[in-house]
């Protein structure tokens, strides 16, 4: 028991490697908002969210030292992130499939809350065009 | 057990435990359940994210152009780099450079600022145009049913974030006293490595803001 604390209490890692991990970083972030410019179409999002996972990966491996540390955090933690997804992708089979069998399922629920329709259109300080 | 009463005895060991590491081991699983609850309650606004963009997917891709990707790529970059120097802060106090630690700590407490800074920037350019969560929505430029429903999502999931950055900026300051007082040591480092375990989260939840906000092919 001891032996093991003491191995994972002095792990002081080298600077090269925390630099190497920046450097890394800052360049898959270039590369996300590169493609961003590109049309790939459906590969966008697949692209985004890959270039994101690989440096969520890189930050939680070498910056929060999961990959030094005991192995406990790092079950904890994937197993979290895995029930979110349990989460998400259940509750995106009702809000996409909610028409399926009865038609009326598939509209609004409160039309009302579509407030742009049925507001007039007014031209604020010609602000509107210009955009960002 | 018993060897605890002749053992030396460190200032920082509470009398509940029984050396040190254990001490440090509990910290650490403590923090990542904390940290664990902090990804559920941005889980929940993800999900919402996901519900919304796959029911609007081109009305979601109208309004992002109107978020400003310069400034939101420089907050990544200056998010990436404050972890870079928390993580650096670790270091030097595990090699017990009280001064080396301070300075990381000072840099990570002003890239913490300069993200909300340009944070203020992007969201006071749109609160003046009218680009506003619900009910407060007055901007008239985009096309599509129903625009709020993104800035209502943006505003929600950057807010909470900023949120925690701010929490972060406090816990950092509370940090830099300690370590002024020369509370830490390379033997007692716990209180800043649980810092930078939330900094780095904080962080982790950027690398996914940004590219689901500003990124939308």
């Amino acid at each position: 028991m001891s032996s093991h604390s003491e191995t994972h209490q002095r792990h002081i890692l080298p600077l090269g490697l925390y630099l190497n991990v920046f450097v890394a970083l800052l360049t898959f972030t270039a590369i996300t908002v590169w493609v961003s410019y590109m049309d790939f179409g459906v590969f966008n999002l697949l692209v985004a969210m890959t270039v994101a996972v690989v440096k969520a990966s890189l930050v939680a491996m070498y910056f929060m030292h999961l990959r030094y540390d005991n192995k406990l955090y790092t079950i904890s933690f994937l197993l979290s992130i895995f029930l979110l997804g349990v989460f998400i992708i259940l509750t995106l089979f009702d809000t996409l499939r909610r028409d399926d069998i009865y038609d009326i399922k598939g509209g609004t629920i409160k039309p009302n809350a579509a407030m742009y329709d049925n507001r007039p259109p007014v031209d604020t300080t010609g602000e509107a065009s210009a955009g960002n | 057990m018993s060897n605890s009463t002749d053992h030396e005895h460190p200032k920082h060991l509470q009398h509940h435990f029984t050396t040190s590491e254990q001490q440090q081991d509990s910290a650490k699983f403590g923090t990542w359940l904390f940290l664990l609850t902090e990804i559920l309650l941005f889980g929940g606004l993800f999900c919402a994210y996901a519900i919304y963009r796959a029911w609007n997917p081109e009305l979601f891709h109208n309004a992002h152009v109107h978020l400003n990707t310069p400034l939101g790529a420089t907050n990544t970059v200056v998010l990436i780099t404050s972890s870079l120097t928390m993580a650096l802060s670790i270091r030097a106090m595990q090699l017990g450079n009280k001064k080396q630690t301070l300075t990381f700590l000072w840099c990570t407490l002003a890239l913490a600022g300069a993200f909300l800074v340009i944070k203020y920037f992007e969201y006071s350019h749109k609160i003046h145009l009218g680009q506003l969560p619900g009910k407060w929505y007055t901007y008239n430029g985009i096309e599509g049913t129903n625009p709020h429903v993104f800035f209502s999502i943006y505003f929600l999931m950057t807010g909470l974030h900023g949120i925690h950055v701010l929490g972060g900026m406090a816990v950092i300051s509370w940090m830099i006293y300690r370590t002024n007082r020369n509370e830490f040591s390379p033997a007692y480092y716990t209180p800043i490595e649980m810092t930078g375990l939330y900094w780095h989260l904080v962080d982790l939840i950027w690398i996914f803001l940004f590219p689901l906000f500003y990124l939308i092919g």
